[in-house]
């Protein structure tokens, strides 16, 4: 389970991160890492200013 | 970098390096790290601040001033506008920053105040000795290093780790967050006024807004609450506005961000360690400014680390003076935000309206919203009757 993030999308904003229940989410310089801790619930994906985050189920 | 500090800062945005420059010019050994390569870029902030507020802490540089604003103006959805915080005495009551050269102009005090600086370093983790915080595993260059400090201060914005790392539970929830995106926008003409337009038309649970940056150009930017994204993007309905009302306007930079809303949140410290700023998510509800905040609870931040290296203890028992200081100050205010946010949520574009029209015949113009809410309640109680506690 986890999120899948468009690097051509996404504005490294780090919302995504500050949402995350999990903790599985960083922000490094200009792209967003995701661990193995990601439940795939989607927060993430909901709040993404541009929707640059989608969840693989 | 020496292994050990008294006091690692992590994130050197306003709060982080108030916070530095606080305890370096107290003659502590600070550590300052940014994990990004240029601190204030890239900008995650409509820029917009009180003049009274920044010369607590600074004084007004021509350098990262973008431009001075004469007051707001708030429009409701049917276009009705209120003036609103004019400033009698020297007419500007507030500035719109160019926060990439704003935060760079404040690392440099706490550089010069005697604190060290490392960018691209990030922080990846925290040290223990006997279950104490102990300091951090950071990371430089692809290289880890461990660094020791009796105090970390937590000043690492919106996607915060330093808490979750110490046992605080800093996660926002969809509703805690205003997400948000901004253009700069040139070609057009920005007015003397910063101006926020509401309602579910422009941005639902929050707003739009529109900050001059002088010169023809204007932060143009809209939040919306978390629980109401998905369907529809900050980006999708900025562009819709900026295609209806500034057709001309040519778009030469993009922001995006989140903004916490959450209000206070149920803790700041724990032994050896510190939150401040979005991270503890002090900007506020309403109107998402959090620069000042974040400088005021830095100031007392730094001054609790002071504190706590001359009493030789770093628990909860010398820090909690920090959480009672801005809790007592920036919390009350937090508080009071919050309850008018969670109000606003609620209320449609067309009471809205109503709101705007009860003020027709007053002038607010040199009024701040604490000074309007007031005649607001007075005029519309049945509508504003859950913030009665506010007033009565």
């Amino acid at each position: 389970m986890s999120v899948n993030v468009n690097r051509y999308k996404c504005g490294y904003c780090g919302a995504c991160v500050g949402v995350c229940p999990a903790g599985a989410l960083e922000l490094v310089e200009t792209w967003i890492e995701v661990n193995d801790t990601c439940t795939s619930c989607g927060i993430c994906a909901k709040i993404c200013p541009v929707g640059a985050l989608a969840v693989i189920k | 970098m020496k292994s050990r500090y008294d006091v690692i800062v992590v994130g050197a945005g306003p709060g982080g390096s108030i916070t530095a420059k606080t305890c370096a010019e107290a003659g502590l050994d600070v550590l300052l790290i940014e994990k990004r390569q240029e601190i204030g870029d890239p900008v995650r902030c409509a820029e917009g601040l009180g003049k009274e507020g920044l010369m607590r802490h600074i004084q007004p540089d021509s350098r990262w001033i973008a431009a001075e604003v004469k007051g707001s103006k708030i429009l409701a959805p049917d276009g009705t506008e209120i003036k609103m915080s004019e400033e009698a005495s020297s007419g500007k009551a507030g500035y719109n920053l160019d926060r990439k050269v704003f935060d760079r102009a404040l690392a440099q005090k706490a550089a010069m105040a005697g604190s060290e600086v490392m960018v691209k370093t990030r922080a990846t983790g925290l040290l223990r000795k006997n279950g104490r915080i102990s300091g951090i595993n950071a990371m430089y260059m692809g290289e880890t290093h461990e660094i020791r400090a009796d105090i970390v201060i937590g000043a690492d914005g919106v996607e915060s780790k330093v808490g979750r790392w110490g046992g605080i539970d800093t996660c926002l929830k969809p509703s805690d967050i205003n997400t948000c995106t901004q253009f700069l926008v040139s070609n057009i003409d920005a007015g003397e006024y910063n101006k926020f337009f509401m309602g579910e038309k422009y941005a639902p649970g929050g707003y739009l807004w529109l900050f001059p940056k002088g010169e023809h150009t204007a932060n143009v930017g809209l939040g919306i609450i978390g629980s109401k994204c998905g369907n529809v993007r900050p980006i999708t309905l900025l562009h819709k506005f900026i295609e209806t009302y500034l057709p001309q306007g040519k778009i030469i930079e993009m922001v995006v961000g989140g903004v916490p809303v959450s209000g206070p949140i149920e803790r700041t410290v724990a032994d050896n360690l510190i939150l401040v700023g979005d991270a503890a998510r002090q900007s506020d509800p309403l109107t998402g400014g959090g620069i000042i905040n974040a400088m005021d609870a830095g100031k007392i931040a730094g001054e609790v680390c002071i504190r706590a290296k001359e009493e030789g203890d770093y628990s909860v028992k010398t820090l909690k003076e920090y959480e009672d200081r801005w809790r007592a100050t920036i919390g009350k205010e937090l508080s009071k935000s919050l309850m008018v946010k969670n109000l606003l949520i609620k209320i449609t574009d067309e009471q809205l309206n109503q709101l705007a029209h009860s003020l027709s015949g007053i002038d607010t113009s040199k009024m701040a919203l604490p000074k309007v809410l007031p005649i607001l309640f007075k005029k519309n109680p049945k509508l504003l009757w859950e913030l009665r506690s506010l007033f009565m």
